[in-house]
């Protein structure tokens, strides 16, 4: 990061509802002005409390959250001028859509002409112009989702929170209200801070992602490190489809790392996550880093592997072959001439590269 | 129109609409079976009573039944001066059959029960001149009668014979407005010792509001805290709201009575405490006080209930959202939570406030004199003085009032709007 002041700061921020368990449990995190950072994880992970913390709804329990460089833990969220769109929307429901999106202009006392003007403006940001006339309910799911991001940035926010806000809509306009969040980030030049359980949604949307698992941040970094270079076998597991072999470490040799799998085979990995030799470890791979018939030159690791099983994907065939004693081995195999003739029951060859594969922990 | 498709020709729709009534028709009938015992005892507990009270209230044949013949012959008397002797000669007759026969329900007395009610202190003059009229066997009738008792000269009599051989006539709402025929038959405003019952009205829908609005202030807090707390100690102040209404009205009303009474637990207190002297002990039963205060604590769930419903249904992130958005607390509260509340608000209103309009039991053991309203009156006329058609007038005039109240709602706020639960 650059040495400017971060908007965000979260500082060894814990939390606890009960006084018994922790549901974050150290959480550090620096959000710089214009990022669009995510935090990513499965339900329960404390993603969505972290983003309360900030809020205002929740207090932590312990550690320092910082706005623009001052700790904001005892200002009340209605002080914060952080706007925020909620995973139902919040729209409410008595009032009409440019009611709903007068109200933060109303509440700062800005005149009436002017928040008229900005009400249109915005309505005409998200292309709804006809609609400030109508009442929540007379919307559609994308529509209403529309009005809710409208409403968290008419009046200006330094910070926009957004949790789940897609959660409730269908796969296709999903896509599409992804696309339009992100080309108004990046438009508007805002800074997003975003919660959500749907990896591809925070591969697609965001310039860093931070996941989450059991209250503690396993890595945060941009979406292709994320993916190319996860940091333990959880973020490996967690984001994208991945394979993964158990084995022991037999060999360090700087980056290389020799695994002996449980069944026996040997196996060259690239060295992430593992200290010493003779350590347990996940080899993680990437479905569509292997390939089938390799020349042998071009692979550090080949294998005789079985079909298992083929399912046609159009572009590609999805095979799950067995190899080093796994049987849950899937490949994404191009749909080609060459690979026309895989059939479930044979042994083929298969391969990859020592830098597709890493070797995480166990 | 000419179509390609044969199966949609006109020839074909008859049949397949008739196909699909047959397929159906099994379950209508089954499905109408079903609400069969609903339906028989709705008509028989709720329309046909009502039916009844509304027939009772311009009904009443306590003057034709007695003397069928003189309720014609009376009708042809042009109000002026006293009715001819012909007219008199067949009201001595009939009222000598009357006072032969016997007949349950249509006796002298029944008669003279009507007219009492709109001449008051002419009771006597029926139950004497029945005991008297048997002697009168030939005319001039007129004199004869009079002789008996000579206010039969007294025209005012007669005119209100007149009205009342009407089976169907306006004359019990006319009382139950505090409203009488004057010597012209016309309807003037009753004596002001008679006017109880617009009085107790004004009275019955200004309780029934107190009531209400107390209802109001003290159930919005109670349902909000229902609403929000944790489901273990939301059971259980549920149940603390629940326990009352499981426990019999009765018990309830007379629980209240040793609270209140001038010798029980407050004043006791009171007076323990040094807060008022001996002879001090506040009144705060058998008057209006009491009626509030017992009726309030019974009506409060209905109050809770459809608040508590709303709220539940209102989720946390509008407040929320309305916070982010930098709205104060309090305006949050004002502009968002509150307008959503509205819908339960107005069902519990409408509750509490119709139903402490027609309370009856409480207000009959606990308001003593003041404390009285109008279903209490109501219940005097059907039980005590047994006039029932003013009773069924006054309890019409208690059903337009709620509808009234009822379309009003409905006009701001809007029935379908209501959620009772």
């Amino acid at each position: 990061m650059t040495g400017e002041t971060p908007l965000v700061r979260f500082e060894n921020i814990q939390k606890s509802y009960d006084g018994e368990t922790l549901v974050v449990k150290d959480f550090n995190l620096d959000v710089a002005p214009g990022e669009f950072v995510t935090m990513l994880g499965p339900s329960g992970s404390g993603k969505t409390t972290c983003l309360m913390m900030l809020a205002g709804f929740e207090p932590a329990t312990q550690g320092e959250i910082y706005l623009k460089g001052k700790v904001i833990n005892n200002v009340p969220p209605y002080k914060r001028g952080i706007g925020m769109v909620f995973q139902n929307y919040a729209l409410f429901p008595h009032m009409t859509v440019a009611e709903n999106l007068a109200f933060p202009l109303e509440v700062r006392k800005v005149p009436k002409a002017e928040r008229e003007e900005r009400v249109k403006k915005a309505l005409d940001m998200v292309q709804l112009g006809a609609f400030g006339g109508r009442r929540p309910m007379q919307l559609s799911g994308g529509q209403q989702q529309r009005v809710a991001v409208a409403r968290s940035l008419i009046f200006d926010p330094d910070l926009v929170l957004m949790d789940e806000p897609l959660g409730a809509l269908d796969k296709n306009l999903r896509e599409q209200m992804q696309y339009e969040i992100k080309h108004l980030h990046e438009q508007l030049g805002l800074t997003v801070v975003y919660v959500t359980h749907d990896q591809t949604e925070a591969l697609t949307m965001s310039n860093r992602i931070a996941v989450f698992e059991d209250g503690i941040v396993q890595q945060c970094a941009a979406p292709a490190d994320l993916y190319e270079k996860p940091q333990n076998a959880f973020v490996a597991n967690f984001i994208g489809e991945n394979n993964r072999l158990m084995g022991k470490v037999t060999a360090i040799n700087g980056d290389r790392v020799d695994v002996l799998s449980d069944n026996g085979d040997v196996l060259v990995a690239t060295k992430i996550n593992v200290d010493a030799v003779g350590d347990r470890t996940t080899v993680s791979l990437r479905p569509e880093r292997v390939f089938v018939n390799p020349e042998a030159s071009s692979v550090d690791n080949l294998f005789s592997a079985r079909v298992e099983e083929l399912i046609y994907h159009g572009d590609h065939i999805r095979t799950r072959f067995t190899v080093c004693g796994h049987d849950d081995f899937i490949v994404k195999v191009p749909n080609s001439a060459a690979n026309s003739l895989l059939q479930h029951g044979n042994t083929v060859p298969i391969g990859w590269k020592m830098e597709d594969c890493l070797a995480l922990d166990a | 129109m000419t179509t390609a498709n044969p199966s949609i020709d006109q020839t074909d729709t008859l049949p397949l609409k008739q196909k699909l009534a047959k397929t159906t028709a099994i379950q209508r009938r089954r499905a109408f079976l079903l609400t069969v015992p609903l339906v028989l005892f709705l008509l028989i507990s709720f329309v046909f009573p009502i039916g009844q009270m509304l027939f009772n209230s311009i009904h009443n044949d306590k003057v034709s039944g007695v003397v069928p013949k003189f309720a014609v012959a009376i009708q042809s008397w042009d109000g002026q001066g006293l009715p001819s002797e012909e007219i008199f000669e067949i009201f001595v007759k009939d009222l000598a059959i009357a006072k032969k026969v016997r007949e349950v329900g249509r006796t002298a007395g029944n008669m003279a029960t009507r007219i009492n009610y709109e001449l008051p202190g002419s009771r006597s003059l029926f139950t004497k001149s029945a005991r008297k009229v048997g002697k009168i066997t030939e005319g001039p009738y007129k004199e004869a009668l009079i002789k008996i008792d000579k206010k039969w000269a007294n025209p005012q009599v007669w005119l209100t014979l007149q009205r009342a051989s009407h089976d169907l006539g306006p004359s019990f709402y006319v009382a139950a407005m505090d409203m009488k025929y004057n010597e012209a038959g016309e309807i003037v405003k009753a004596d002001e010792l008679y006017q109880i019952y617009l009085q107790n009205f004004i009275k019955t829908m200004w309780l029934a509001a107190l009531i209400t609005f107390i209802c109001v202030l003290l159930a919005y807090p109670v349902a909000y805290l229902l609403a929000i707390l944790p489901l273990r100690q939301s059971n259980l102040l549920m149940i603390m709201v629940l326990l009352p209404f499981w426990t019999s009205l009765l018990v309830r009303t007379t629980a209240w009575i040793a609270i209140l009474q001038t010798e029980g637990v407050i004043n006791d207190l009171l007076v323990y405490f040094g807060v008022i002297g001996e002879d001090g002990r506040i009144q705060m039963i058998y008057n209006q006080t009491g009626t509030i205060i017992a009726m309030v604590h019974i009506l409060l769930p209905f109050m809770v209930l459809p608040l508590y419903s709303v709220m539940k249904t209102i989720q946390p992130s509008y407040m929320r959202a309305a916070l982010s958005m930098g709205s104060k607390p309090f305006n949050a509260y004002r502009r968002v939570y509150f307008p959503l509340t509205i819908p339960g608000l107005a069902a519990g209103t409408l509750l509490v406030f119709i139903l402490a309009i027609g309370y009856y039991i409480t207000p009959a053991l606990v308001g003593g004199q003041d404390g009285l309203l109008i279903s209490n009156l109501i219940a005097y006329h059907i039980q005590k003085s047994l006039n029932w058609s003013l009773g069924a007038a006054l309890g019409t005039m208690l059903l337009v009032v709620v509808l009234i109240f009822y379309w009003l709602y409905n006009r701001l706020i809007g029935i379908d709007k209501l959620k009772f639960g």
